[in-house]
């Protein structure tokens, strides 16, 4: 075992600085993951990588062989894991770690490892560290063998989509270095691999506490040939320059344009090569035209790739903007907007099937809906089991529709046009992470079928500006009494109007749904689009529904032409309405007989500013009712 | 088809591309500049990512008037090579106590920086500033994001930190919500050493051994910089040929003896006589997990 005395630097380094660092300075970078958990020796084995990389300064080396006799677990031995702990006392302190990254170099190449933490939020935590690997090494203590977790970050793995795959079959020092008991290992994993899609991957015998296979062969396993752990990590395939033979694309992260003589565009390079003089394809608009220059601070390049940012200018002036895909003429990716993906659900709060969130993939940022999904994945058994949502840490495979033409490519060809996250609207938080496996044919089929009879007609033949007068308020603050004076009073007036009320319409158009937030989410989707479509016809829509959440509110406004959504905040307290208990509802859920009742156990949220605000307690409904129709004839 | 690209092509086209997702995604973004050689390199990037443009952002020096003398004089001509404007903010309040490290010691940095950082934000109304922290500093920053979020009152909230997939960051926030951006949290010591020797970027001389008038104290080399330095009774300045490996305000930061003259030879010195970098700043010893502390607090 390699001891403090044998940590000596590198000779060239007080012999020859000049030639270490020119030696230094062509290594190449390989990101990768580790997988396992506590006990499988994870910290052990990055420690000890960190070690035998000698990049361990001597006040950390001195402090470690101090922790090591007092609170290691290696007796006198240096305790390895103690150089990458401090997880545990944050996660003490309730600190969110999903990811901590370790770095360390060897004379070929600068390594940086994901290393994630702990069994909760296990999958949250493996698919952030997992998204950047190359490379993953899964790690399998040789007593116990394949494990379900050993599947599960496997499967995560193939999942991301890292092609390359160790398995690292620790702690062989505690099974006498046996080879069968390799072999065995070795052989299950193999037939686990092949059924999930794995098609190959690099089985090695190590012991990260002796440092068996780790970086020199091992005396202890002369019946193993291959390479050590160190020579694969050396010497794998980077993703980077696999990506240099994909076609080109440069999603446009920010236009340059310090003067009127330069305008340039600059982006990372997400796939292939660029010269000057390539016939280059603009995205979503379709327009051609060709690469003048290839700009970069230390001098234009004959050649961009993968990898590189860069900027580049373009022969012709054509619009184009962040969140455009210049891409290969002759090859370029596609265009659409209603997708099938696999979501992985990182929030505490579940998925909503049809609540608007943003969704981000490379720079473009649109408006997405998830619909409910098609399965949820076991990670642990490859399951398809039935769900309605998808709670934290849950995979699911869902369809999805944005409100603008997405540009992207299926996940498996391309990491940065095919990942995409999720972020809720009002918190900010990124909810999800997604990646996409191809378009909906319909979305490509399904076209806006345009009318010559438009709704600006249809509102003139009836004199009267559509709109949709939104109520919201608890149960029994008195939303479907206003609404109903409102629409006589219209009437009276001439006015054509139509009355949606929450109850009727969960008679009929929704009568599928319960009273889940995800259904009342849909709910009130199906309502808007009906609300919308009234609208088109020319009609003042009233609706009368508790509408509890904010976000959906904002969705149905965000469907309508600007200034037709009217919201209207019925503004009973939750004492008072209880007081009231016109139908009876409150006394039945506080007896517990009635579930999910919003203002007792489901959250109401208020309108922030509401277009109108009736106090119940200070007006009457009549007078209400006035206030709203004065409103409405003002604008 | 030609080699891969190297380590420090890789980290810094990750680095220019989280300064322009920054620049494209917040409305006034700001880069803190502390004249250290981590700055340095967050500076020559900026300046690379933005190239032909000079970097659409000022440069804002949050000043303790503490610093070493050759430091101000390359902040100012930094700033002027790169077309950047300079801001330079004092904390009032610490003006007008007359708040020193000789008299004050945390309450120093309390009040010039953390406060400092704060009122400067406020002021000018940035909503993200770039930092030139790294994850291989100390274990604790090991897990931190490249977008870290603060409240409307600068407060970090660990339990609240967003997880950062593929190349992907969610710049998404709210009203009075700010962010702190570490464009070069993968680089480590050895990565900015190397770039600054391969870039030929400048940075302060101090960096470099060169004899000067020194005093120990506490176990740590002071370098008497000027008159703003109170010796203590029996204390003499003693010339030792010194560099520093890190650098903050003067009396805080402990100089190295060193003979190491030139790029090469600190990068040598570092490789071969290796003590890790936070170790001479007195900061860091205050107490047990100071940094998250300080974090917590608004300290960058």
């Amino acid at each position: 075992m390699a001891g403090p005395s044998s940590y000596e630097a590198d000779a060239l380094i007080a012999e020859d600085i000049d030639a270490y660092l020119d030696r230094h300075q062509h290594k190449s970078l390989l990101r990768f993951i580790t997988c396992g958990s506590v006990d499988d020796g994870k910290s052990t084995l990055i420690g000890r990588l960190l070690y035998d990389s000698k990049m361990i300064f001597e006040d950390q080396l001195a402090a470690l062989e101090a922790d090591s006799k007092r609170v290691g677990t290696q007796g006198q031995n240096i305790d390895f894991a103690l150089l990458v702990d401090g997880l545990a006392a944050e996660r003490e302190q309730g600190i969110t770690i999903d990811v901590a990254y370790r770095f360390f170099a060897t004379d070929r190449r600068k390594f940086i490892v994901a290393d994630t933490p702990g069994h909760e939020q296990y999958t949250r935590n493996m698919v952030t560290g997992a998204s950047t690997a190359d490379l993953a090494v899964i790690l399998v203590d040789a007593r116990k063998g394949v494990l379900t977790q050993t599947r599960r970050h496997s499967y995560l793995c193939h999942l991301l989509g890292i092609r390359n795959i160790v398995l690292a079959v620790n702690k062989m020092d505690l099974v006498n270095y046996d080879q069968a008991t390799f072999d065995r290992i070795r052989l299950a994993y193999s037939a686990f691999a092949q059924s999930i899609g794995i098609t190959r991957f690099t089985p090695i015998p190590i012991s990260g506490f002796v440092g068996d296979n780790i970086t020199a062969k091992s005396e202890h396993t002369p019946w193993y040939h291959g390479d050590t752990l160190m020579e694969v990590l050396e010497t794998i395939e980077i993703d980077a320059d696999a990506d240099r033979a994909k076609p080109f694309r440069l999603p446009v992260q920010w236009v340059n344009r310090p003067n009127l003589d330069f305008r340039g565009f600059s982006g990372l390079v997400a796939g292939g090569t660029v010269h000057p003089g390539d016939a280059v394809r603009i995205l979503p608009s379709g327009k051609t035209t060709t690469v003048a220059r290839v700009v970069t601070f230390d001098g234009d390049l004959e050649e961009g790739v993968a990898g590189q940012s860069v900027t580049l200018t373009l022969a012709d002036e054509v619009d184009c903007s962040r969140g455009d895909v210049i891409a290969a003429a002759g090859d370029p990716p596609q265009v659409a907007d209603q997708f099938e993906a696999t979501i992985v659900w990182m929030a505490d709060e579940e998925m909503l099937p049809g609540r608007s969130y943003w969704l981000k993939l490379g720079t473009q940022t649109v408006t997405a809906n998830v619909q409910q999904p098609k399965y949820q994945i076991n990670v642990n058994t490859m399951e398809h089991i039935a769900a309605k949502t998808l709670e934290l840490n849950a995979i699911g495979v869902a369809n999805l529709s944005t409100d603008r033409p997405l540009v992207f490519e299926p996940y498996e060809a391309n990491r940065d046009l095919g990942g995409f996250i999720l972020i809720d609207k009002f918190t900010n938080a990124t909810v999800a992470a997604g990646m996409i496996h191809f378009a909906l044919r319909r979305a490509q089929n399904v076209h806006w079928q345009a009318s010559d009879v438009t709704r600006e007609a249809r509102a003139a033949l009836m004199r009267q500006k559509p709109a949709v007068l939104w109520f919201t308020g608890l149960s029994g603050a008195g939303k479907s009494t206003i609404a109903n004076l409102v629409e006589k009073k219209l009437a009276r007036m001439n006015r054509h109007t139509f009355l949606l009320d929450g109850d009727n319409v969960r008679h009929g158009l929704n009568r599928d749904l319960g009273f889940t937030d995800a259904d009342r989410v849909e709910n009130i989707r199906r309502v808007g689009e009906v609300a919308k479509l009234m609208t088109d016809a020319g009609l003042i829509v009233i609706t009368a529904f508790i509408s509890p959440f904010r976000a959906e509110r904002e969705m149905v406004r965000q469907m309508l032409p600007h200034g037709e959504f009217i919201e209207i905040f019925i503004d009973t307290p939750l004492a008072e309405a209880e007081k009231r208990d016109v139908k009876g509802l409150y006394a039945k859920a506080r007896s517990g007989q009635l579930k999910n009742f919003t203002g007792i156990d489901s959250p109401y949220e208020p309108p922030v500013d509401a277009e109108i605000r009736i106090d119940t307690t200070k007006l009457s409904p009549d007078e209400g009712a006035d206030r709203i129709v004065e409103y409405l004839l003002d604008r | 088809m030609t080699a891969s690209l190297t380590h420090l092509q890789r980290l810094e086209a990750e680095s220019i591309h989280i300064l322009r997702e920054v620049v494209a995604e917040t409305e006034k973004p700001v880069m803190l500049y502390s004249i250290g050689k981590d700055s340095a390199v967050m500076l020559h990037l900026a300046r690379k990512a933005f190239y032909p443009a000079p970097p659409p952002f000022p440069l804002l020096h949050v000043d303790t008037t503490w610093k070493f003398k050759a430091m101000y004089e390359l902040r100012d001509r930094a700033a002027r090579d790169a077309g950047m404007e300079l801001l330079v903010y004092q904390n009032p309040e610490a003006k007008e106590r007359g708040i020193n490290p000789f008299d004050h010691g945390s309450l120093h940095t309390d009040m010039w920086k953390t406060e400092g950082l704060k009122q400067a934000l406020d002021l000018y109304g940035f909503d993200a500033a770039f930092g030139g922290a790294r994850r291989d500093e100390e274990k604790s920053r090991a897990k931190e994001r490249i977008f870290s979020f603060r409240s409307a009152n600068h407060r970090w909230d660990p339990k609240n930190q967003r997880p950062e997939l593929w190349r992907l960051y969610n710049a998404k926030k709210a009203k009075g919500e700010s962010i702190r951006v570490f464009p070069i949290s993968n680089w480590t010591e050895l990565d900015i050493w190397q770039y600054i020797h391969l870039e030929n970027i400048e940075i302060v001389p101090l960096y470099f051994a060169a004899p000067r008038p020194t005093v120990e104290r506490d176990g740590l080399i002071l370098m008497v910089d000027d008159d703003r330095f109170r010796l203590k009774p029996g204390e003499t300045p003693v010339e030792r040929s010194i560099r520093f490996r890190t650098l903050g305000c003067y009396p805080l930061t402990g100089a190295v003896e060193s003979a190491a003259k030139t790029l090469p030879e600190v990068i040598q010195e570092m490789l071969l006589t290796t003590t890790s970098e936070r170790q001479g700043r007195a900061i860091d010893h205050d107490q047990a997990a100071s940094m998250e502390k300080k974090k917590q607090e608004g300290y960058f």
